[in-house]
């Protein structure tokens, strides 16, 4: 009896301790979702107000899957994410197994690898924007000593070579943080299985394959899930390195959503693309979460 | 028997050199890595130091001539104080607001049992992830309807999308790995929940919430996309977009857009280096746990 009435005492408290930031996230983030959907089921261009508001069902999204540059956007955002995602795997496992281990100057490393994940992504986007622009930039003077290239390039001018710059800033930005992921799985792998596999003989190579990767399995998922819903919304990053271009042939969908929404001030519309991003990193994550059996945070383990 | 020996030794010297081979190997690949980790960096304070017509002209690794004529012009004519004062005040308030709600949540989430605690948790997590340009249109209709575009609370609001989930989630995670047995043994002595709360545990916390309130600060500072759309002109505008919108009369500024990339990035960095532990404590606590 004393126990449901303090168990009931608890669930009031938590929930009176909890309402406060619930109902500001509830305010300013949930409902404005079901506002985007309102909106997109409308027409409503705030440069013509004279239009007003009409419900028009579901004709923006009719006009989504008729929207060529909208697909492109779309294998533009997906091309991006695969790639530096791939990149930022790969390179970031090896970085959280070198801290992994214990050599002098590790705390440094770390510090070192961190910074560029903590400054503004605007600034990293304008440091590598820096790097290749112009025929007379570092990048071009030191590719074409190394004698990789023969002559200068001017990298934004093509949709091939606008990506370098793009990817390469974008895995020189997020990769420590792939790297810290991944290094607190490696933290939670006992290291006697590494020892009891030295004893039988197993090199390092085995070692990596049959121990570590596989015991380090959710920590990429993990990764591999926040990367992807990044990856989706990449904005500011292209904003300031490309703008989208050359032409609109570098243009996420983020980017697209924004210049409909306050360029051209197409509110209906860019509501309706707003809708679809958000469905696709939402049936991303589900994927993930469902099909890859990931659990996340939540009780504890 | 001297052969055996004879091959124990080569095989022990073969192992040593392999071991050797690997180490090195491992050293230049992280020296390469960390080249390419500072490189920018370095690349950014020489640029903002070189006279702008020198910038783009046979660029040598190593400075020429120093000169600190785009800082000063960076503060002097193009008054950059004005989006560092907002970014202060924008990413200060919210902080510190997050932080003072946040905290009740995370008591609750990390000490109390109560019924739906794994949906709540479930559901700030998935509103961390959710894609910030899915609610810049009502967002913008809300805030016009307010006459709130181009003005403090109208940045402070939107930002409260993100940071206040993320604020909670890390700081469950933190409370949760600060052990209970103080708060139990109050309790056993006939603590109060509030006082339990507020004489043991608030006081044992108060490296979570530093950890937290400077990646809450973080996030906010690097914030860009509602700074962008719900601003008008410099008199508002944060750090990240007046960089990004920085342009000259005839060409793009490079110099002075270096020495403000430099200002905006010293804060953040010198924060990074002195707090790197705890932030990547706090950046790992609640995400991996699968």
């Amino acid at each position: 009896m004393r126990k449901i009435s303090r168990l009931g005492y608890e669930a009031r408290l938590g929930w009176a301790l909890v309402g406060p930031a619930l109902s500001v996230i509830a305010l300013i983030a949930i409902f404005p979702l079901g506002w985007t959907v309102w909106e997109s089921l409308h027409l409503h261009e705030l440069r013509m107000p004279w239009l007003g508001q009409p419900f028009i069902g579901l004709a923006n999204y009719v006009e989504i899957a008729k929207d060529p540059r909208f697909w492109a956007a779309l294998a533009h955002t997906a091309f991006f994410t695969v790639v530096s995602i791939s990149l930022e795997l790969v390179i970031g496992l090896f970085l959280a197994l070198a801290m992994n281990r214990v050599f002098r100057g590790r705390g440094f490393v770390r510090a070192a690898v961190l910074v560029p994940w903590a400054i503004p992504t605007v600034v990293a986007a304008l440091l590598w924007r820096f790097i290749f622009e112009s025929q007379g930039g570092i990048a071009n003077a030191l590719l074409v000593d190394a004698h990789i290239l023969k002559q200068p390039l001017v990298w934004f001018i093509q949709t091939s070579t606008a990506w370098v710059p793009v990817i390469l800033a974008d895995v020189w930005k997020t990769t420590p943080f792939v790297a810290l992921l991944l290094l607190a799985g490696l933290q939670n792998i006992d290291l006697s299985l590494y020892e009891a596999a030295a004893v039988d003989g197993a090199n390092a190579w085995w070692q990596l394959r049959h121990i570590t990767l596989p015991l380090l399995k959710p920590a990429i998922l993990v990764t591999l899930i926040f990367r992807t819903l990044d990856g989706f919304r990449v904005f500011d990053l292209i904003y300031v390195l490309t703008g989208g271009g050359p032409g609109t042939s570098t243009e996420p969908v983020a980017l697209y959503t924004f210049n409909a929404l306050l360029q051209n001030l197409r509110f209906g519309y860019g509501s309706a693309l707003s809708v679809v991003i958000f469905a696709i990193t939402f049936g991303l994550a589900l994927i993930y979460v469902r099909g890859l059996g990931v659990r996340l945070g939540g009780e504890e383990a | 028997m001297t052969s055996v020996r004879a091959a124990e030794a080569r095989a022990k010297r073969k192992k040593a050199a392999g071991i050797q081979w690997g180490s090195w190997l491992f050293a230049a690949a992280l020296i390469v890595l960390l080249l390419f980790t500072l490189f920018p960096f370095y690349w950014a304070i020489v640029a903002s130091l070189t006279p702008e017509a020198a910038l783009f002209r046979d660029p040598s690794l190593w400075p020429q001539q120093i000169i600190a004529d785009h800082y000063r012009a960076l503060f002097v004519d193009r008054d950059f104080i004005t989006p560092i004062r907002n970014s202060l005040v924008v990413a200060g308030t919210t902080t510190i607001f997050c932080l003072c709600v946040g905290t009740l949540a995370a008591y609750a989430l990390a000490r109390l049992e109560f019924k739906g605690k794994a949906a709540i948790m479930g559901f700030i997590l998935a509103v961390t992830m959710f894609p910030q340009i899915s609610i810049v249109s009502p967002l913008y209709l809300l805030l016009r309807s307010l006459h709130l575009i181009d003005t403090y609370p109208g940045l402070i609001m939107p930002y409260m999308t993100f940071a206040m989930p993320l604020t909670v989630w890390v700081l469950t995670g933190s409370i949760r790995q600060i052990p209970r047995d103080l708060e139990e043994a109050a309790h056993v002595d006939g603590a109060t929940r509030r006082q339990s709360f507020t004489k043991i545990l608030l006081p044992l916390a108060v490296p979570s919430l530093v950890t937290t309130g400077i990646l809450t600060f973080i996030y906010c500072w690097n914030e860009f996309l509602f700074a962008l759309s719900f601003t008008l002109g410099p008199e508002r505008q944060t750090v990240p977009v007046a960089i990004a919108l920085f342009r000259g009369q005839y060409q793009v500024p490079w110099g002075e857009i270096l020495a403000a990339a430099v200002v905006a990035t010293a804060p953040v960095a010198a924060m990074v280096l002195v707090f790197q532990r705890r932030i990547v404590q706090g950046l790992t606590a609640g995400a991996v746990k699968g």
